[in-house]
């Protein structure tokens, strides 16, 4: 279990305020001037070294990235660093706690990583819905520039940096990088076909690099504490502390840093006080978000939560969004109304997405009550491999996985069903 | 030049191609929706996925993929067939089929790509989508249930028209095609996005249900609504032309036509003179062709005879005329109908010289009395492509709404004496500066003053000729190539007060001017022309004759005969050569064959069909006022309503009143 002196956010439940003092005593902004004495390279590398991975789902490393970055401008177009709060997965809830506690470590974070990438400025992009949390985002952003934490000088390293931010209308699809890059530009958020990537050509067709919140907030504690320290968590190619993210039928769901590579088991037992009923009642567990396949209880119970571990179980670790169901849990219900979330959420750009999830979501309804034909079982399968890997953005292989995870793990419950409505209905007819 | 491998053949590419070319290079089908060459790349459609390797393990959309050496693509794998197969599908689930009823039927891209490419039957069992209709206005008829979103339409109106008209709702399943506040789309070249349609959301509203496509008649023809000669398709069933399509020419009208040019062809079964008329006591009656030849040759008018050239006539009309006036010992011929007197003896000085595609090249251009928009909307589609590279645009001339960032200098003409210090920075600093005289600044006298602009600017130098006349009459340049101009302009032919003169289709003219004359009108549509004239003679429109054109930047072009014309009309040349035996003159030929001969021995540059005629170099300056003054006036009055064809347009007639009138007369309803 991560000891409280290894914790990052030391303030995610908010039992002390957010603003400028208290985040100050609680280590921020701590000669923050110190750890940009380095020079942007040795940054990157030291991001480099400490393994820490992309935290908004994909787990791309976070150094790597920067490096993408140009390291000076040829034709004088400015590099930019935009920051992802358009946290709108169902089952992630970290950014928001990040920004309504502890949003200098936001703050400070981003001028060390715009440093790093030589970005001019950076974009806060945060989800429409977090209404308060975008008030506490404000209100500190203004109080560093008030202090001059950021701005002309920033902290008094000569640097210029600003943090500007930016709400949301509250589209799920404006969490996609290049979506949200579009919609920052005031355009319907679509995304954009890669390449170009937004490292050659992104906000405005300058140098872009999207971060979530929190690989951005764990930047300066990186930086002060050292590449090793951040290393020595977690296994190999699964580096560091994480937000877990708790949900559904546990005694005491919750938001909880941990050290990656933790078991399933012991995230519950230690933090969520168990499953609602016990071990035995649990049915499934989706680990990363709503985006990745499902996994039922007998392999989920000793799996080590990180990249790794949960790709080798046919799932991913997403956001670290854990959603557990147990036995009480209609489990076609509940992906199909994921499916219906992916539906609505379509930006409409592409065909297979744009057609493809109000298909799936149609057959997951009738699903739901065995309304359907058991050769539309692998029909619906062949629809989801008809979506995935064919659309312009991940949000395709998002609505396929579920529901491939599904298929897969309660395939004799969906034929059960079916069964039973056609048995139901023969007999009526009698 | 990257080295790729398509299906096992390998293959050099040029630099910076799409995947999706370097298959067309090599020769594989590639079958698309959203991609068009003229268009950005929108990837959205995903039906051109192929195999690439290296690459993730997943088909790519090969119209957004750089070819990069050493690919290895395939388009004939398992994969990319079921990829086909599946995208077919998600783009029937929603799509009506509906096939039998719509218009797009035998030309829809959806329909012969679910043929080649998709799976036998359906396996979707829900119900459909149904989206409400929208109103594009007049020429665009939308059943957009049948819309599958490769938002074609919407980067046509966004990149080369230059209007935000055409854009999306909503998400999802439920985004719509749509126009802002679905107001008509009001844009000269709105009706160009029904050819991008690659279904039936977008059709002809005018063509609605009127012919199957496998039943017309296909006809190469040249447009004559302006003068920049866009290479047109007539597709015609029986004696009737039911629509006007175009052909692509890149260095022309690329693949754009205008609505005028596109819907004007409804007129050409109204109004139509398809009888001889002989004005008696007043009033016109009919009689025979005969009878009117015979009225003419007893105006004995010897070698007192005129011609006047219209604006849409084809250059074997006017040789026919200029022969038939040779023979009498007339050479009072004159094309400019409204009086202008501008200086002919340099045809480089009233050329279009950068030609089309060069104007996209200038990097500042000074307009001078043009609404090229109404003018020429195919040259202001080059202006933008100019603009968006970089070129500064500066206008004098009455106000107009450019597609593009542009300086208006105001509508006094004498600003050209004294241009102000930033139009003249930029155009001393311009790589290739260029002006663009309009019809207004040929009005305003300005042709002298900006030959004088092109010297002194040096815009014609080595490789390059800035200096551009912007004619609107399609026969302009070949009535000035075969001398259809006095000195005085049409002055002098009233000054020599002909016993007959004709009026070759011309409609603009004063003829109040000609009191004592007898006015022949030879031309097709009971317009001004034939409301003057004493004798009438029907004659062909441009889509009953084969003729040849030449555009305002010196291109010769030919266009066939469609049809024939209605009634007792004839071939104009035909009319020309009865009415010389009726005068007992010789024209000296007896066959088109031979007028065409006859022809290219007096205008050799019209014989080399395709190029540009050769002018020789801009006169160091041409006669006239160097000093102008005054008020550049708006020579258009309304785009819809330029010619005698539109204006018998009832299509045409609903234009102008919905689109440019519309708010006026909404507004006086109230």
């Amino acid at each position: 279990m991560l000891e409280d002196k290894d914790r990052i956010f030391t303030n995610v439940y908010g039992f002390q305020p957010w603003k400028l003092d208290a985040a100050r005593m609680r280590g921020d902004w701590d000669d923050t001037k110190g750890l940009l004495a380095k020079s942007q390279d040795d940054i990157i590398e030291e991001i480099k070294a400490s393994g820490l991975r992309g935290r908004g789902g994909a787990g791309f490393p976070t150094g790597m990235k920067w490096s993408f970055m140009p390291k000076e401008s040829k034709d004088g177009r400015p590099s930019f660093l935009v920051i992802n709060a358009d946290e709108s997965e169902p089952g992630s809830c970290k950014d928001r706690e990040i920004i309504r506690h502890d949003p200098h470590k936001l703050i400070e974070g981003a001028l060390c990583a715009g440093y790093a990438m030589r970005a001019r400025a950076a974009y806060i992009y945060i989800r429409g819905e977090y209404i308060r949390e975008a008030e506490v985002l404000q209100a500190a952003i203004d109080e560093a520039y008030e202090a001059g934490l950021i701005g002309n000088n920033a902290s008094g390293t000569g640097y210029d940096f600003d943090v500007f931010m930016h709400r949301g209308a509250g589209a799920y699809i404006c969490g996609e990088e290049t979506a949200m890059i579009e919609s920052l530009e005031g355009k319907k958020g679509q995304p954009r076909l890669k390449p170009p990537f937004p490292a050659g050509a992104g906000l405005y067709g300058c140098p872009t690099t999207v971060n979530n919140v929190e690989s951005i907030a764990v930047v300066p504690t990186i930086l002060r504490r050292g590449a090793a320290w951040f290393s020595s968590f977690g296994r190999e190619n699964n580096k560091g502390t994480k937000l877990f993210q708790i949900s559904g039928h546990v005694n005491k769901p919750c938001v909880v840093e941990e050290a990656m590579s933790i078991t399933f088991e012991e995230l519950i037992e230690k933090h969520c006080g168990g499953i609602r009923g016990g071990w035995d009642n649990l049915l499934a567990v989706i680990p990363g978000g709503s985006s990745v396949p499902l996994v039922p209880a007998e392999q989920i119970r000793h799996a080590i939560m990180d990249f790794d571990g949960l790709k080798e179980l046919g799932s991913g670790l997403g956001t670290a969004g854990v959603i557990v169901m147990d036995k009480s849990t209609d489990i076609v219900r509940a992906i199909s109304r994921l499916s219906y979330f992916y539906k609505h959420e379509s930006c409409g750009q592409c065909t297979p997405c744009r057609e493809g999830t109000g298909w799936m979501w149609r057959v997951m309804t009738r699903l739901e009550k065995g309304d359907a034909e058991l050769e539309e079982i692998d029909m619906l399968y062949q629809v989801t491999k008809q979506v995935e890997g064919h659309t312009i953005c991940a949000l395709g292989d998002a609505a396929a996985w579920p529901i491939q995870g599904l298929l897969k793990h309660f395939r004799p419950e969906i034929e059960r069903r079916i069964n039973e409505r056609h048995a139901a209905m023969q007999e009526a007819a009698e | 030049m990257p080295k790729v491998t398509v299906d096992g053949q390998e293959i050099e590419v040029p630099a910076g191609a799409t995947v999706l070319q370097a298959c067309e290079l090599a020769g594989k089908e590639i079958p698309r929706f959203c991609y068009h060459e003229r268009l950005s790349i929108a990837g959205n459609c995903r039906m051109c996925l192929v195999e690439v390797k290296p690459g993730p393990p997943k088909p790519q959309a090969s119209c957004a993929l750089p070819a990069t050496e050493g690919q290895e693509i395939r388009t004939d794998s398992e994969m990319v067939k079921t990829a086909r197969e599946g995208v077919m599908e998600f783009l029937l689930i929603n799509h009506p089929l509906d096939c039998p009823i719509c218009d797009q039927g035998g030309e829809c891209d959806l329909q012969d790509q679910s043929v080649a490419y998709g799976r036998g039957a359906s396996r979707y069992h829900e119900n459909k989508r149904a989206v409400t209709e929208k109103t594009m206005g007049p020429l665009i008829k939308t059943i957009m249930t049948r819309c599958i979103h490769c938002t074609r339409c919407v980067r046509f109106s966004e990149e080369i028209a230059g209007v935000d008209e055409i854009g999306a709702l909503y998400r999802g399943e439920d985004m719509q095609i749509t126009t802002y506040l679905e107001q008509a789309a009001k844009h000269e070249l709105s009706a160009n996005v029904i050819d991008l349609c690659p279904v039936g959301a977008l059709t002809s509203r005018p063509y609605a249900y009127e012919a199957r496509p496998w039943e017309l008649k296909k006809t190469m023809g040249i447009d004559v609504s302006d003068a920049v000669g866009s290479n047109i398709r007539i597709d015609s069933r029986g004696r009737e032309v039911l629509r006007v399509l175009p052909r692509i020419n890149d260095d022309v009208n690329e693949e754009w036509i205008s609505d005028k040019a596109r819907y004007q062809v409804d007129g050409l079964t109204r109004r139509r003179l398809d009888k001889v008329w002989i004005r008696k006591r007043g009033k016109l009656v009919e009689a025979s062709w005969d009878e009117a030849f015979k009225a003419i040759a007893k105006a004995k008018p010897g070698k007192s005879i005129a011609a006047v050239a219209g604006d849409m006539l084809d250059c074997e009309t006017m040789f026919a005329a200029k022969a038939l006036l040779k023979a009498s010992g007339s050479s009072l011929i004159e094309s400019r109908q409204t009086g202008m007197d501008y200086d002919v003896s340099n045809l480089a000085a009233v050329n279009f010289n950068s030609g089309f595609a060069g104007i996209e090249e200038a990097d500042a251009i000074l307009i001078v009395g043009s609404n090229v928009r109404w003018e020429a909307p195919l040259v202001n589609v080059r202006l933008r492509k100019a603009a968006k590279r970089g070129a500064k645009v500066f206008i004098v001339g009455p106000a107009w709404e450019p597609t593009y960032p542009a300086t208006f200098l105001g509508d006094d003409v004498s600003v050209l004496s004294k241009l102000p210090k930033d139009v003249s920075a930029a155009l001393k600093a311009a790589k290739k500066p260029a002006i663009i005289l309009g019809g207004g600044g040929f009005a305003a006298g300005a042709h002298a003053a900006s030959v004088k602009i092109a010297h002194d600017f040096g815009m014609v130098k080595d490789g390059w000729n800035g200096f551009n006349a912007l004619h609107m009459a399609a026969a302009r340049m070949g009535a000035l190539m075969l001398g259809f101009a006095q000195v005085g302009g049409i002055a002098d032919i009233a000054k020599a007060k002909p016993k007959v003169l004709l009026a070759l289709g011309a409609d603009e003219v004063d003829f109040t001017k000609f009191a004592d004359s007898l006015k022949v009108y030879i031309g097709h549509h009971g317009d001004k022309g034939a409301h003057a004239a004493d004798i009438i003679l029907p004659a062909a429109a441009y889509t009953e004759k084969p003729g040849t054109y030449v555009n305002t930047e010196g291109r010769v072009q030919r266009g066939d005969k469609a049809v024939f014309a209605p009634g007792d009309a004839r071939e104009d040349w035909t009319i020309l050569r009865a009415l010389a035996d009726a005068l007992g003159v010789d024209v000296g030929f007896d066959s088109f064959h031979e007028l065409r001969a006859a022809m290219f021995a007096d205008a050799p540059a019209l014989a080399d069909e395709g190029s540009i005629a050769d002018y020789g170099a801009l006169a160091t300056s041409v006669k006239g006022n160097a000093a102008p003054k005054g008020t550049i006036p708006a020579p258009i009055k309304d785009f819809y309503l330029t010619n005698p064809i539109a204006r018998a347009s009832a299509v045409m007639q609903q234009c102008s009143n919905e689109l440019l009138l519309g708010e006026a007369m909404a507004e006086a309803a109230e």
